[in-house]
């Protein structure tokens, strides 16, 4: 069925089937590769998106339930200056290694800063918790987070 | 390790169209053709008319930092800002693009990326410095001694231009055959502080492109139904039930029957008709066993005479040494098997070209294994199979199997097809955790024996689990005497000075597929060799650091002098013995990979309400550091990999199946698990070595120390939280 999409700021219309989850419409349908598969149960964060400035897993997000709201996805979150404070903080501090789930965690860590402008290590731990790192790059998250602020407030 | 790469000579080539300068290797009698010959010349650093610089990078970036390194070292070479350099992956050529430890296979493992690509980049870049040079002294009729480049500006008395200008002339010149490399006082970029990842923005803007972002025209996605249990055969399938899932094409029998593809218009219909896929298995041929039988087959072996005498010790003599001391410290320990699970499941696209040849995408971390298998599948020559080296999300030795397994996979389902769309394999994570290669699961069993002095009188080891060498084509490469070193790696060679030492290795019956995992057999030999130490330590009533240093005191053998040295960072680093209060310490001390690592773990809390980790202190000696933030970022994520998984990991086996199925029953490190990572790198002038597994071995140890040191309890047993190990 035909389903209209409010993405990144451009209507979207896309042919899916009610009960898909909004990760393959953005990766498979408008071909927006930076929002990752990871578990596909909402366990590791890799896919998430923000719906009306909410990161929410779009793994675990169906298409049916996303008409009326704004989404963003990784590739358009550096147009607001918390993203890009964010994006410019993750290459100041060489937060990533091998970097699939990097697009999640600057999703999760914009979602944090817009609620939170200072958040103290325990709140960006438990805020950040869902989002899983193979890599183990948490104490660089953990930094670029406190470093985005710190560039927000300047 | 000596790398014989000063023998190799160096080669340009011209391009037909004149203005491109290519530096490489001369393939070892495989091209004798000229030089200039550009179809069969494979370089290592490409510089365009305009001077763009592109280094050809050999290894595949997992996130430890090739993309970086190697570019780093060839703009060094040349005289470059790292701004001025790109990079692109190497196409497969197991001739020119091998790896230099592994011999004509190309391949990334081992830690061997830098230390292999060291002298050869260097080389590289230094041949191009020179002929630019040679290009210039021509072109404005002075000495080539009089002339530098430096930030892509070659520069003579008061002349200058930036490389550009010479790419063509110095693309006719011969190349030198021994370039003069930069003395390390000349180095402005290796060892630079300040020099950043080449991949970072576009890891973190969405940007970055890994194999699971291919998006071929007409592409299919596959999965494949496999089996619950290894070993099953399909024998027929009814797609009835997928026929009602929208996009969804058709479905077939892998011809080696080890599953069935599901073919699909894209991922979701992929992974909702396999669902509803039934397969007709034949399971006579399945594995059967329960992860506890694979545990008591173990623990039986190790204390059964061992099959090999590794290091060929008096056995009776090291037993009485030990019945007659005056302590003895025994324990027996077990490792469970376990996943890799890189964040990027796996996946790889191959299509087929007009021309008829086959082009695979993937996150090759050893090129040279799917194209070896593919000859034989396509029924083509080396030439007409090409790979495209992606960004691969993590590996931890996954996306490299003796077998080439996905690959291989990949290939089965498309050329059952009629090869007119590409077919892209995906592998979910379910499919990862439950269908995967797993670390074998290991025993030992230790006894040391300590005289009135606390002096080790002997020392008596014996190991059990499943070989990951034998049977692969990695056998004669690894397994000497029937002893599979990486089963064993890391005890009897140790730098450390132990006196009378047995080692005993009895090889496990096949329990599942194995692999390499992170770090190798270092992964449980450190385990047990840290933590004995402790105990033997404890048991003589010596500071723990102190009795390790008295076995690395001979400072004349530079293997014990640089071991010793990171146990005195680290611990130095860490305060050592004055932990806050409610603290307790752990330290351990390991060399793996050519490079040595110390780390000191500080917890707090109890085993019962919850161990907090609240800080761990690493020391490393990785030769010369090219890039200190990369090592430090290595040993970083190291050490988050190894205690996430002693923590609370574990691969069980029901009847052959696999138990766990995602995340939520194989949960990942997270970020609150451990509170802060300090590492300090040893100032070094050696070549470099290994920084992707060394940070490893020592993490679970120093954990378990830590423990041991709070609550009197050593866990010998894997993963923690199942053995009496609660975490904050």
């Amino acid at each position: 069925m035909a389903l209209t999409l409010k993405l990144n700021g451009e209507t979207h219309t896309v042919d899916a089937e009610p009960g898909t989850p909004l990760l393959w419409v953005i990766r498979d349908e408008l071909k927006l590769t930076g929002t990752k598969f990871g578990c596909g149960v909402a366990s590791c964060g890799a896919c998430t998106v923000h719906l009306n400035g909410e990161p929410v897993r779009s793994c675990q997000t169906y298409i049916e339930d996303v008409e009326d709201a704004e989404i963003t996805t990784i590739e358009a979150v550096g147009d607001d200056k918390i993203g890009a404070a964010v994006q410019q903080a993750w290459v100041e501090l060489d937060v990533v290694q091998c970097g699939y789930c990097q697009s999640g965690q600057v999703m999760s860590a914009v979602g944090l800063l817009s609620e939170n402008s200072k958040p103290s290590v325990e709140e960006i731990d438990e805020y950040m918790h869902g989002n899983a790192c193979r890599c183990a790059t948490y104490q660089r998250i953990r930094a670029g987070i406190q470093r985005a602020s710190e560039i927000l407030e300047a | 390790m000596t790398l014989n790469t000063s023998r190799r000579e160096f080669l340009k080539g011209a391009a037909a169209t004149g203005a491109v300068l290519l530096v490489g290797a001369r393939p070892d009698g495989a091209l004798a053709a000229a030089p200039s010959d550009t179809t069969q010349f494979n370089p290592f650093v490409k510089i365009d008319a305009d001077g763009t610089v592109t280094a050809i990078v050999k290894h595949f970036e997992k996130g430890q930092g090739p993309a970086t390194g190697l570019p780093t070292l060839i703009a060094e070479e040349i005289g470059l800002t790292m701004d001025q350099i790109e990079y692109e992956f190497a196409p497969s050529n197991p001739q020119v693009y091998n790896n230099l430890l592994f011999g004509p296979f190309q391949g990334t493992g081992g830690s061997t990326a830098m230390a292999n690509s060291w002298m050869q980049y260097r080389q590289a870049g230094a041949a191009a410095r020179e002929m630019l040079i040679n290009a210039a002294a021509q072109s404005w009729g002075v000495d080539a001694s009089g002339i530098t480049i430096e930030e892509g500006i070659v520069k003579a008395g008061d002349k200058s231009a930036p490389i550009a200008e010479f790419v063509a002339a110095a693309s006719q010149l011969e190349a030198p055959v021994e370039p003069r490399l930069k003395d390390p006082s000349e180095f402005r970029l290796i060892g630079n502080e300040t020099v950043r990842r080449k991949d970072s923005a576009i890891k973190g803007n969405g940007q970055a492109m890994y194999a699971m972002d291919v998006h071929l025209p007409n592409q299919m996605v596959a999965m494949i139904k496999r089996p619950e249990s290894k070993g099953g055969i399909a024998n027929g399938f009814d797609d009835s039930a997928s026929k009602e899932v929208k996009g969804y094409i058709s479905a077939a029998i892998l011809p080696n029957q080890a599953g069935v593809a599901v073919y699909a218009e894209n991922t979701w219909a992929a992974i909702q008709a396999r669902d509803a896929l039934e397969v007709e298995w034949d399971t006579s041929g399945s594995e059967t066993r329960d992860s506890d039988q694979i545990k008591a087959e173990i623990m039986a072996a190790l204390d059964a005479e061992a099959a090999y005498n590794v290091n060929k010790a008096d056995v009776a003599a090291v037993s009485a040494a030990i019945d007659g001391a005056d302590k003895v410290v025994e324990k027996t320990f077990y490792f469970p098997l376990l996943a890799h699970a890189p964040m990027e499941p796996l996946n790889c696209t191959i299509e087929q070209t007009a021309e008829g040849d086959i082009v695979l995408h993937d996150g090759a971390q050893s090129p040279t294994g799917p194209h070896m298998a593919f000859q034989q599948i396509f029924q083509l020559p080396p030439e007409k199979i090409h790979i495209k080296t992606m960004l691969a999300g993590g590996s931890f030795g996954r996306r490299a199997t003796p077998d080439a397994d996905y690959q291989v996979e990949a290939a089965l389902a498309f050329v059952v097809t009629d090869r007119t769309r590409p077919v892209k394999l995906v592998w979910t994570r379910e499919d990862d955790i439950r269908s995967g290669y797993y670390r074998p699961a290991f025993g030992h069993k230790v006894r040391v024996g300590l005289d009135g002095n606390g002096e080790i009188v002997g020392w008596r080891h014996q190991v059990a689990g499943q070989s990951i060498m034998k049977g692969t084509a990695f056998e004669s490469f690894a397994v000497h005497d029937g002893v599979d070193h990486s089963s064993i790696e890391g005890i009897a060679d140790s730098p450390y000075q132990i006196p009378g030492m047995s080692l005993g290795l009895t090889d496990t019956p096949k329990a599942t597929s194995v692999l390499w995992w992170r770090s190798v057999g270092h992964t449980h030999t450190a385990y047990v060799m840290e933590t004995m130490m402790d105990l033997a330590a404890n048991a003589a009533g010596r500071d723990p650091v102190e009795f390790r240093l008295a076995h690395l005191a001979d400072a004349s053998d530079p293997d014990q002098k640089r071991k010793a040295n990171v146990l005195k960072l680290a611990a130095e680093k860490a305060g050592w013995g004055n932990a806050p209060v409610g603290r307790s310490q752990g330290i351990a001390v390991h060399k793996s990979f050519g490079s040595y690592a110390a780390e000191v773990v500080e917890v707090s809390g109890d085993p019962e309400t919850g161990i907090k980790i609240e800080k761990v202190t690493c020391a490393v000696d990785c030769g010369i550091a090219v890039n200190p933030d990369i090592v430090r970022a290595q040993m970083e994520g190291g050490i988050g990999y190894g205690i996430g998984h002693v923590m609370r990991d574990q691969i069980t086996l029901t009847g052959g199946t696999v138990d766990q199925f995602n995340f939520p029953d194989y949960e990942p490190l997270r970020i609150g698990d451990i509170a802060a990572i300090d590492v300090h790198i040893v100032p070094s002038a050696e070549a470099p070595t290994g920084v992707g597994e060394p940070g490893t071995p020592p993490s679970a140890p120093a954990l378990a120390n830590a423990i041991n040191a709070m609550s009197g309890d050593l866990v010998a047993e894997l993963p923690m939280a199942e053995n009496g190990v609660s975490f904050a």
